[in-house]
């Protein structure tokens, strides 16, 4: 039950989040991207703002031997930049800048009701599943 | 810069770390909403629940900002349906490829100091941002 509750908390804080920084509104993603434009550097601080806390986060977590309701920390080992990490990220940036949403936004930006969020969510999942069909047929 | 929120901006930047930082603290988990939901679209036994919960607090999230703020937030988009559909591929698509996006790489990734993370985050920020110069400034696509 706490395990519930603390998921879903921490699902409720980051919506919360991307909602205050309004982050969850493309236009204003776009504004940062847009360097040569009319900039707006509130991305930059969104991130530095998270990235802080987190980084308390981690320290914290990396002293413990466990998570506090799990047998074990599920976090990724790999530290090498290999191709498929080079070519997801650079597809990703030219959707990313092609409209502004990246998929916490999309999800969370659904509650304020317009088409264009369900078409680009609907998109987005197809573009998952088809990479995960690809990597399990690969196998 | 008359646009630029900078209080804002922090505050809810930090929302997002303190996220990151109960997931990571009580479930042994990474806020990264690609890999959460990617992972969620599988159905994995025995490791859906928490995924749909994560989820299902995201949406209640702004829900909640909604039924708080003196005002909702704004959504703005500059695009067409061909566009939406085109982009939203290359999000998924690629946040699934490359193992994760603005919050896994970007937010928890940078930092636990990840080199595939940091590496990540300044790659799809300069491609976003020459993709959109592109469109934006030189009339292509």
């Amino acid at each position: 039950m706490i395990a519930a509750v603390v998921s879903f908390l921490s699902g409720l804080l980051f919506g919360l989040g991307l909602a205050v920084s309004q982050m969850i509104n493309p236009a204003k993603v776009l504004a940062f991207l847009d360097i040569l434009g009319d900039w707006d550097p509130s991305l930059a601080l969104v991130m530095a703002g998270a990235v802080g806390v987190a980084a308390i986060g981690f320290t914290q977590a990396k002293k413990r031997a466990s998570p506090v309701l799990e047998i074990e920390f599920q976090i990724p080992e790999n530290r090498e930049l290999d191709m498929p990490l080079v070519l997801g990220a650079a597809l990703f940036g030219i959707g990313w800048g092609l409209v502004g949403l990246c998929p916490g936004p999309a999800l969370a930006g659904l509650v304020a009701g317009h088409t264009e969020s369900v078409i680009f969510v609907g998109a987005m999942l197809a573009g998952m599943l088809a990479n995960r069909l690809i990597q399990t047929i690969r196998r | 810069m008359d646009n630029f929120t900078p209080l804002s901006a922090l505050i809810g930047g930090g929302l997002i770390g303190l996220s990151a930082t109960v997931l990571i603290l009580f479930k042994g988990r990474i806020a990264g909403i690609s890999g959460i939901l990617g992972g969620a679209l599988t159905f994995p036994l025995g490791d859906l629940g928490w995924r749909v919960l994560f989820l299902a607090g995201l949406v209640a999230g702004a829900a909640l900002y909604n039924l708080l703020a003196p005002a909702p937030f704004v959504v703005e988009f500059d695009a067409d349906t061909p566009l939406l559909v085109v982009a939203g591929l290359l999000v998924g698509y690629g946040s699934s490829l490359g193992s994760g996006c603005t919050s896994g790489h970007g937010v928890c990734g940078i930092a636990r100091l990840s080199p595939r993370s940091i590496g990540a985050t300044i790659l799809f920020m300069a491609i976003a941002m020459a993709t959109l110069f592109l469109m934006r400034h030189t009339g292509a696509a």
